[in-house]
């Protein structure tokens, strides 16, 4: 398959994006006149030093959060409260505890009015797709960290999402299974081919995922670089030790580090 | 549902009372009951000051015989659990209302913070006053008695879901029901538990306020008789009726938790007074 993105439809626009919130003096100034695109099928992240305002980008994009300024468009349209093709993975997998797997991964479709019958296929197809057959009755209390990440990426996917936001989804997670999982969301991605959007402060990270980085600077955050990530797909574990991987990382490096 | 529920989790919560337990809780009884009735054998006071523990037994069984335990325990059982129901109702509902609304809670939390700076043994006589007689006042004493555990329980319970759950079912566009039926209850549930089985004890003792005050019937009332007619063993089994009472519904409240509540971690060791999460 093709490395680079297969339309140049855009998806997502934002022009002059700003955020602000009421600060303990005064206020809060997080996002300051961000413009950008995200083109269909693409696969953007995110960087950024913790507390940049990347996570409040990701809200602007799920409807959660209106813009002060600026607009945020998704086909054309303003984005103004949550949209249907939208799918959410945050930070910690945010399960409902009281919820098996399956029902976790179910709840989108009960939201949206469909009974557990006509569910069925499709939850099942889901759970396929992200490797917890067996696990369908487990409460979340009894997965590890990735597992549960798992059924997060599932039950953001089950709605037939063609946008996709990541939330640092792997920041609570330990190495291991932080490669692990980049690697398990780079395959239900290639899978899926939807647009996505990653927020995330590990350059690895996001080299290895992206066709596209934004580096964002501290608060208020400003677009410092637009980096294509010219990669070849499909991506191997063994691409981390790669001269190409280790330039790009350097560049990103420098980027961040001018502005701390 | 899981029909079978009271007698599977019953079974498993009885596995859970460690061995320990099983055998020291009847011991400590018959240690009380050993202690009770060399008191009341060798300090010399008669049975209508401290009975003991055989007289007891006989007057309980007097007692059950004639219908009259039965008959009052009924009446008090019946305005504990409407009570209990009636405030709980009440309170989760003004709770839930509360929670949502900052002005309704601005506006009434003092009214509602200095309702419970009443003691309700003080306001007892009123209540049984102005209401017909009956087993009215005595439930609308259990309910305000257990009406404002319920309440904070239910407003803690409210806050404590989790943000990132409520954007998440704001993001899959649900509904205030929705929202309400899938996130809210189950999540404030454990809370909510919590204040109903403080609400359980509470209403026993507000049923025998309102019977002391005014009432013909009920185990407040069967005490009452007991003192009056220096019948001292009656009151002993009144009171031994209330205590296993409160214990039974508090009991009836853990089953509950544990039917409900069974995706919580648990120690699998119970411990009777405060669960150990």
């Amino acid at each position: 398959m093709n490395s680079s993105p297969e339309t140049n439809t855009e998806v997502l626009l934002a022009r002059n994006l700003s955020t602000v919130f009421p600060g303990p003096d005064g206020i809060l100034r997080v996002l300051n006149k961000l413009t950008f695109r995200i083109r269909e099928g693409e696969f953007l992240a995110v960087l950024g030093p913790s507390g940049c305002g990347k996570s409040t980008l990701l809200r602007l994009m799920a409807g959660l959060l209106r813009p002060t300024s600026g607009e945020i468009l998704y086909r054309g349209l303003p984005i103004r409260e949550p949209l249907p093709d939208t799918g959410i993975v945050f930070q910690k997998a945010n399960l409902m505890p009281w919820r098996t797997v399956w029902e976790n991964i179910f709840l989108p479709l009960e939201v949206a009015g469909i009974t557990p019958q006509e569910s069925k296929e499709r939850v099942r197809q889901m759970i396929e797709l992200v490797g917890l057959e067996g696990f369908e009755n487990t409460l979340p209390r009894d997965l590890s960290g990735g597992m549960a990440q798992r059924v997060a990426i599932a039950r953001a996917l089950i709605n037939n999402a063609s946008l996709l936001l990541l939330d640092e989804p792997f920041g609570s997670l330990d190495a291991l299974t932080r490669e692990q999982m980049e690697f398990e969301l780079l395959r239900i991605w290639q899978a899926h081919r939807i647009t996505a959007v990653l927020v995330t402060h590990s350059i690895s990270e996001a080299i290895l995922l992206a066709d596209r980085i934004l580096v964002l600077t501290p608060r208020p955050a400003q677009i410092q670089l637009d980096l294509e990530v010219n990669l070849p797909r499909p991506r191997q574990q063994n691409l981390r030790y790669t001269p190409e991987f280790a330039y790009l990382a350097s560049q990103l490096h420098t980027a961040i580090l001018e502005r701390i | 549902m899981d029909l079978t529920f009271p007698g599977k989790v019953a079974r498993k919560s009885l596995r859970r009372l460690r061995r320990q337990e099983i055998v020291v809780i009847p011991l400590s009884i018959l240690l009380f009951v050993f202690l009770w009735e060399m008191i009341h054998r060798f300090s010399g006071l008669p049975a209508f000051i401290l009975p003991g523990p055989q007289q007891v037994w006989l007057r309980f069984w007097g007692a059950v015989l004639d219908g009259s335990l039965l008959r009052h325990t009924w009446v008090t059982l019946a305005e504990v659990l409407i009570g209990l129901f009636l405030g709980a109702l009440i309170a989760s509902a003004l709770g839930y209302l509360l929670a949502k609304s900052p002005t309704i809670e601005r506006w009434l939390s003092p009214y509602i913070v200095a309702s419970q700076a009443i003691p309700i043994v003080a306001i007892a006589p009123l209540l049984v006053i102005w209401l017909p007689t009956g087993l009215y006042s005595k439930i609308l004493i259990c309910a305000l008695i257990v009406f404002f555990p319920i309440l904070i329980n239910t407003l803690i319970g409210l806050r404590s879901v989790p943000d990132d759950l409520r954007d998440l079912m704001r993001s899959l566009r649900a509904n205030r029901w929705q929202t309400f039926r899938l996130l809210e209850v189950p999540a404030a549930l454990p809370v909510l538990f919590g204040g109903l089985r403080i609400g359980a004890a509470l209403a026993v003792i507000g049923a025998v306020v309102g019977e002391f005050v005014g009432a013909d019937r009920g185990l407040g009332f069967l005490i009452n008789v007991g003192r009056g007619q220096f019948d001292t063993s009656l009151v002993f089994v009144a009171v031994f009726s209330l205590i296993f009472m409160a214990l039974a519904l508090y009991g009836v409240v853990i089953l509950l938790e544990l039917r409900f509540l069974r995706w919580q971690k648990r120690n699998d060791q119970t411990d009777l007074l405060v669960e150990k999460r």
